[in-house]
């Protein structure tokens, strides 16, 4: 395996994990502030993809997409926190994985009766559809890259947002006591919505970023809001930096693993056998360094409760 | 409002004479669904056991449900193409014997259940459901792409396993063996809720530190509570594979985790019979709304949202006036 092809992938792997980032962000922010687990977050990403590729199709303009993407997913966020999720706040976590699981049954099948059970397609911008030479002659896809470049910037000015800005303090406030930000006369309830809303629209963003590289259909957002909660436990949930660290983390040991592990059997048994094992257990890989980090830190990397 | 014993007395005989006028009157499909009912509703009693009494959110139940399909379906398929299991160290041949399968699904199932529910454990609250989930889902990637049984497309059994003595392609003889299991598992089931590991679960479940302090162990307790819950799981997985008789990924999905849990939901957490009871609403609902629209999973999403906001303790909690001791 050369050189080139590795950093290659090991780009992919980035590219992944920072997509896994936003998810995992979004989760993380309103389990930490809120208490809630919140499975419809993987819909919120599907209504960041579907309507990106209807309005990408309508206007032909990407950014148009992906603003609209952005908006939608974060106006059906607020509408979702006020008319369900604000009631599970004090409820205990089985009434939450009940409540949003049907959020999710709800929002696919709405989904499949509104566009159909074809995949949409979003093409990527013309801008940003060759491949870019990067340092050592490598070229790498100029989309992938930027998403690597997006994800980073949304990492940073959330970190800025969450450090330096006076709803950022509130959100941590909250955070680490919420009855007392409520009698220090916080308006709670416009604060969790904020918080879902912003949330909502980092999934919808990632999305619709995602949506140019697959193809869009309904269910989209499950394997990527079960690989966000791999993260989240390998990250210690309510930690952002945790998220961060262990989606890169995920991302990376997800696609490297699939490359590498066919190669490295195939060095102890014939080719087909190699491919078919080491596919098998890469695909395993990232629940194995779960548990791994489980044995040995159980509340996670970045955990603290 | 009626005692919660009548009322499961009469879910009993609901039980006994749906399917028996099903073969008065010549449906044998009602007989399937009936049969659908009572495997799902054996899942759902497995789930209970560590979700209801327990109070561990376990989101991954469908690893035990596939495990169970796919022993049956292995076993199976190598005796029907008389190909052994394996050579060496030494032999082991397929077997189409029901009480094998069930005997090996059972074990296979508890032993998976031993793995995951060790590491599982050592979290709480939000993160053993998130965990749960994603040690259910690797399975289920697992299957997909492991190559030798099937992959992605299953594996199909052509004929239904044998019991002695029953002849199990007719298809209430089938039915009465299944509801023969569900009954002795109730049975065994509702005696270990009541006794001392029961109450001790249960009170681990109302207030862990307490459980702690008379010197409980909490950790072994739960684990136990979840091998066993794993291991009904696993049982009802083998006899859904042989209803189908067919095995796929999809039993592994947490789609099926999630209905296993909304069985509980809809009938009541905690409550014995509850499982039963939304099964059997599941099970029609999905036949007569998705008889009616494409989209029936709208109406389902919207049904289990009412339930979860404001119907909690689900049928059987409506219906009868028992009030549970804690809200599950």
């Amino acid at each position: 395996m050369s050189v080139i092809l590795l950093i290659e992938q090991i780009l992919n792997g980035l590219q992944f994990g920072v997509m896994l980032f936003l998810m995992a962000a979004g989760l993380t922010l309103i389990f930490g502030v809120m208490g809630l687990i919140n499975l419809a977050h993987g819909s919120l990403y599907m209504v960041g993809a579907f309507v990106a590729a209807a309005v990408a199709a309508w206007s032909g303009s990407f950014l148009l997409a992906l603003a609209a993407s952005l908006v939608a997913a974060a106006m059906f966020g607020a509408l979702i926190e006020l008319t369900v999720i604000r009631r599970l706040y004090a409820r205990d976590h089985l009434d939450q994985v009940l409540a949003t699981f049907a959020l999710i049954l709800i929002f696919s099948e709405a989904t499949r009766w509104v566009f159909g059970s074809f995949p949409l397609f979003l093409d990527t911008p013309a801008w940003l559809s060759g491949t870019v030479i990067l340092p050592f002659g490598i070229q790498y896809s100029a989309y992938r890259l930027a998403i690597i470049i997006v994800g980073l910037v949304v990492a940073l000015g959330l970190f800025l947002l969450i450090t330096r800005t006076r709803v950022g303090m509130r959100i941590r406030a909250g955070d680490s006591d919420r009855e007392m930000i409520a009698a220090l006369g916080v308006d709670i309830s416009v604060l969790y919505t904020l918080v879902f809303a912003l949330g909502a629209a980092l999934a919808g963003l990632s999305g619709a970023l995602v949506g140019a590289i697959q193809s869009v259909e309904v269910g989209m957002g499950e394997p990527v809001l079960i690989l966000a909660f791999v993260v989240i436990v390998i990250g210690g949930i309510g930690s952002i930096k945790g998220a961060l660290l262990g989606a890169i983390l995920v991302g990376l040991t997800d696609t490297l693993g699939r490359t590498l592990l066919p190669v490295l059997l195939s060095t102890v048994m014939d080719a087909s056998a190699a491919t078919a094992v080491g596919s098998a257990l890469a695909s395993m890989l990232i629940y194995i360094l779960m548990a791994g980090v489980l044995l040995f830190k159980p509340t996670g990397l970045f955990g603290t409760a | 409002m009626i005692r919660e014993r009548y009322l499961n007395l009469i879910i009993l005989a609901g039980l006994v004479i749906v399917p028996a006028y099903a073969l008065m009157v010549d449906e044998p499909f009602t007989i399937t669904l009936a049969t659908k009912v009572v495997i799902l509703a054996l899942a759902g009693v497995g789930l209970n056991l560590a979700l209801g009494q327990g109070g561990l959110v376990s989101f991954g139940h469908a690893a035990y449900f596939g495990i169970g399909g796919y022993t049956m379906g292995i076993l199976a398929s190598h005796a029907q193409n008389y190909t052994p299991l394996m050579t060496s160290p030494f032999l082991i041949e397929g077997t189409n014997s029901m009480p094998v399968i069930w005997l090996v699904a059972v074990v296979v199932s508890a032993l998976l259940a031993l793995l995951i529910g060790a590491l599982s454990l050592r979290t709480s609250g939000v993160y053993f459901i998130m965990v749960t989930l994603a040690f259910g889902q690797m399975l289920y990637y697992f299957a997909i792409s492991w190559p030798a049984y099937g992959g992605e497309d299953g594996l199909s059994i052509y004929v239904r396993n044998q019991f002695p003595g029953v002849n199990t392609l007719v298809p209430i003889q089938f039915y009465g063996l299944c509801f023969a299991i569900l009954l002795i598992v109730l049975f065994l089931v509702d005696r270990l809720n009541k006794s001392p590991f029961g109450l001790a679960l249960d009170g681990a479940h109302q207030n862990e530190e307490r459980a702690l302090t008379v010197g409980i162990n909490v950790y072994r307790l739960r684990l136990v509570a979840f091998v066993i819950s794993g291991a009904i799981t696993g049982l009802a997985g083998a006899l859904f594979a042989d209803l189908n008789r067919f095995v796929s990924p999809v039993m592994f999905d947490w789609h099926t985790s999630g209905q296993i849990m909304i069985f509980i939901i809809l009938g009541g957490v905690a409550r014995l019979f509850g499982p039963i009871v939304g099964a059997a609403l599941y099970i029609l609902l999905e036949h007569f709304l998705g008889g009616l629209s494409e989209y029936w999973f709208i109406y389902l999403g919207a049904i289990l949202l009412f339930v979860v906001l404001f119907a909690k303790g689900g049928i059987v909690g409506g219906l009868s006036k028992k009030e549970m001791s804690h809200g599950g």
